[in-house]
């Protein structure tokens, strides 16, 4: 049975990041909860650009350089080889926030910088990271802001920056909609035409090395007066977003979604106007940390994750895992990549089957989370990949699971020890009697066909099979 | 001529990477087709004609036999407003019908929910591939994904038999109802009984079927012969969905769309005669589709991304013929180079949904379109 330090460390690790083995959580317990926070906040990912140029050179497929494989396979590889996964969690929560996707861009290397933008300015000012969302040129051309000009307003920018990337909807009126777009407008692209002519000639290897680039165009902006949420003058995007960090509303908005990314599921966020958070205590407190700390990401992490209510029991296996974590967090156990290989990219679909295609979300409103996750045909193939990875005696990760688990039988172990050591192993707490029941039943048929009447390491793989199969396995 | 008992159904078929339109439905007398398609251009001596200036793609004949049946309506300068030549962007648009803004939800996986409003039967819609293509998504509607019917199912991995048997009962235990858990494993554990129950029924088709049609062995005719088995198990299946890829032919255009277009045309015939064979053939409509056509003019062995389509529908309850006109090609009526479309294709998804399917199709397209006469009634 793991101890209660273990189940908590086993907790942050599960929503700091893709989850960890038994034998590194027994490493983390002994450094203490709040040292590995640090370290998780502060971790940099340091053999990155080894294996970029490793990737680049031998798998271009997934240099996110190409096509709308190729940046989604590049950062499946990164979630599964880092170590610095908080990152690429935080990376995780901005794009399912500020939801970009290919089936308009229709350009690869556009998101993959976007998703690098995200690493680089994801954990520090909220401000600073709305700046740099607003140059980014993926999200320039998603929004149309290319589109908007002095004189002639395109408001898709300026509506989606309130509604979905900051305040919500209900705060703000339409008037200031519009204000805000007047104030982005000239934020564009710079080699538009060349690039519109790119895509139009070509369609499978249109981009090289080349994107499009941010341009600010003074001559295309609107200098006019402008009143936005109570403040008047020559605005530019700059003191939108300024005057927009300064909301109680973008504070509550912000906590409400990290709430949800990092503690426990809150309905999807068209829901929110009508529902009341679970925890409004909780929200309240990170708001306050928001302001206190000029608005730092990184802060904000650093509360909750010791904060009462993330420790909480409450908060344990509140979350259901979206694909990608799933994915991740099985191929982090079993170490199939330890290295690049061939099979990311077909590996990285399997992501999409389960209904989350990294870089091509269905709206900017991202995926609806929580239990819209899992539909029929989603779970045929969550259950099954879990538990064909986790069963496959040839994953160096399994055979670690395998022997660390029969080392401790001394003599062979029944049904029900086979079954508790299964779960410590893959971190699934707070099993169900019907779950553990039917594993159980499992066991005792596996304990008994084999030949010496002890599990040996391919009953020990079935068992882990079918604790990826469980219901529970599908919780974080 | 639907009886209660088997409801109508629909098949589409994506054709993926945008089928060149013009070398498919050929205006072979046309001397502007002729003098843009210098490498690639068919003639008379080869296109199997229709009407004396429109020919079929020599690679077709299994199509042809369709048409002299009656049963091959051939639409006609399909595409949609602005066009937009990304694959993504433009398979996106066909998929949620709408083309002005970014839509979250499948005009099929609207259907189903139409046909099915409470879930009742977990396999209303099925795709035939491995995940599921916008069109089939919609919030609440399980749709299965079929990769191979044959081995489709929890656990397929597992070689032993007793073993995988005693996994999925295993499975269907773990899943089943439980009063002690959360909201959230409840709602885990019923999609997981759902996803059992219609994995289980799925597997009974395969063994229920036997044909004298003898399918081809590429995926598009192995896909086609398994919507043929479930379609004839009666499982209450009304949306089947698959794909045929390969069609963004910039080169080796002669060689490979004549590849493609033999192999389609086949499967598709075998399966019309395989739903004959077992008195089937009034139940079902199938509708082809790309997201786009092809330039007019060819770049030397292939065409680059175009507008202006060609889309078909076909079966026994289909009255045949050409709809709508063939797009003029001459150079002051061409869009950027392209077929101007002059079809809207949600006219044809309105078509289908109002007089096969007997659905409003206001209900799932937000909007009139016109419709086709097309549907035997």
């Amino acid at each position: 049975m793991a101890s209660k330090e273990i189940k908590l460390m086993a907790h942050l690790m599960r929503r700091a990041g893709f989850g960890a083995s038994r034998g590194r959580l027994d490493e983390l317990v002994e450094q203490g909860y709040d040292e590995t926070v640090e370290s998780m906040l502060s971790a940099i990912d340091r053999p990155t650009r080894i294996t970029d140029n490793l990737i680049r050179r031998y798998h271009p497929e997934y240099s996110g350089m190409m096509g709308n494989q190729s940046p989604s396979g590049n950062w499946m590889y990164r979630m599964v080889s880092t170590d610095a996964p908080l990152r690429e969690k935080v990376g995780l929560m901005w794009h399912g926030m500020f939801a970009t996707g290919y089936s308009k861009l229709a350009n690869g290397k556009v998101l993959h910088d976007q998703i690098r933008m995200f690493e680089r300015h994801g954990m520090g000012s909220f401000k600073n990271l709305l700046m740099e969302l607003s140059r980014d040129p993926a999200m320039i051309v998603w929004l149309d802001n290319s589109e908007n000009h002095n004189g002639s307003v395109n408001e898709n920018y300026g509506r989606e920056l309130l509604e979905l990337f900051s305040m919500g909807v209900g705060n703000y009126t339409e008037h200031d909609v519009k204000e805000a777009a007047r104030a982005f407008t000239g934020w564009t692209i710079g080699n538009t035409e060349y690039m519109t002519l790119k895509s139009a000639r070509d369609s499978v290897w249109p981009y090289g090395r080349l994107s499009f680039h941010f341009e600010y165009k003074e001559h295309d902006h609107d200098n006019g007066e402008k009143e936005f949420l109570g403040h008047k003058g020559n605005l530019n995007g700059e003191d939108i977003v300024d005057i927009i960090c300064k909301q109680p509303a973008t504070a509550a908005f912000l906590s409400r979604h990290m709430y949800s990314f990092f503690v426990a599921d809150e309905p999807p966020v068209p829901e929110w106007p009508y529902k009341e958070p679970r925890d409004p205590e909780a929200i309240a407190a990170l708001s306050k940390v928001y302001f206190d700390s000029d608005y730092n990401v990184e802060e904000m992490l650093r509360f909750l994750f010791k904060s009462e209510f993330f420790k909480s029991e409450q908060a344990r296996y509140q979350r259901v895992k979206s694909p990608a974590e799933l994915v991740a967090g099985v191929l982090r156990l079993t170490g199939e990549f330890d290295r690049p290989k061939v099979d990311m990219n077909p590996t990285n679909l399997q992501s999409t089957y389960m209904g989350q295609w990294l870089l091509n979300p269905p709206s900017v409103e991202g995926w609806h989370w929580g239990t819209e996750w899992i539909d029929s045909g989603a779970l045929v193939e969550r259950v099954n990949f879990a538990s064909e990875r986790l069963g496959n005696i040839e994953s160096p990760g399994v055979q670690t699971l395998i022997d660390r688990i029969l080392s401790d039988s001394n003599g062979g172990l029944n049904a029900e020890e086979l079954v508790e050591r299964a779960l410590d192993e893959l971190s699934v707490g707070d099993i169900s009697d019907k779950t553990r029941s039917a594993l159980v039943e499992f066991a005792e048929v596996q304990v008994n066909q084999s030949d010496s009447g002890n599990a040996g390491p391919e009953q020990v793989a079935n068992v882990l099979k079918l604790v990826g199969a469980t219901p529970e396995f599908q919780r974080a | 001529m639907v009886t209660a008992q088997h409801k109508p159904s629909l098949i589409v078929i994506q054709l993926s990477g945008g089928n060149d339109a013009m070398n498919t439905v050929v205006p072979y007398t046309n001397g502007i087709y002729h003098d843009s398609r210098k490498a690639i251009h068919l003639t008379e001596h080869n296109v199997i004609d229709l009407n004396g200036t429109l020919g079929l793609s020599p690679s077709m004949g299994p199509m042809k036999s369709l048409w002299d049946a009656g049963k091959l309506a051939i639409v006609q300068g399909v595409g949609y407003p602005q066009p937009n030549r990304s694959h993504f962007r433009s398979m996106d648009i066909w998929h949620t019908a709408e083309s002005d803004h970014i839509a979250n939800s499948g005009w099929l996986g609207r259907t189903i929910r139409e046909l099915d409003p409470e879930a009742k039967n977990v396999i209303t819609g099925i795709n035939f591939g491995r995940g599921l293509p916008r069109a089939l998504h919609a919030k609440g509607v399980p749709v299965a994904s079929v990769g191979n019917l044959e081995t489709y199912g929890l656990m397929p991995d597992i070689a032993d038999r007793m073993t995988r048997e005693m996994a999925v009962d295993v499975f269907a235990r773990m899943y089943g109802p439980d009063d002690t858990r959360d909201a959230m494993l409840q709602a885990i554990s019923e999609t997981g009984m759902g996803a059992y129950l219609g994995a289980d029924i799925l597997r009974t088709a395969p063994a229920q079927y036997s044909s004298s049609i003898e399918y081809e062995g590429v995926p598009i005719a192995q896909s086609l012969r398994d919507i043929s088995q479930v379609l004839l198990a009666d499982v209450g299946t009304r949306v089947f969905y698959t794909q045929h890829a390969g069609y963004d032919t910039h080169a080796g255009e002669l060689e490979n769309h004549a590849k493609l277009w033999h192999e389609l045309s086949t499967a598709v015939n075998d399966f019309i005669a395989d739903l004959e064979e077992h008195g089937r053939g009034d139940h079902a409509v199938v509708m082809i589709f790309s997201e786009f056509g092809r330039r007019i003019r060819d770049n030397g062995s292939g065409t680059d991304h175009g507008s202006g389509g060609v889309a078909f529908v076909l079966g026994n309850p289909v009255k045949g013929g050409l709809y709508g006109e063939y797009p003029s090609l001459d150079p002051s009526e061409q869009l950027e180079g392209d077929m101007k479309f002059n079809n809207d294709f949600r006219g044809i998804y309105a078509t289908v949904l109002d007089q096969w399917m007997g659905i409003n199709p206001q209900e799932i397209l937000n909007k009139n379109y016109e419709q086709f006469d097309m549907i035997r009634r």
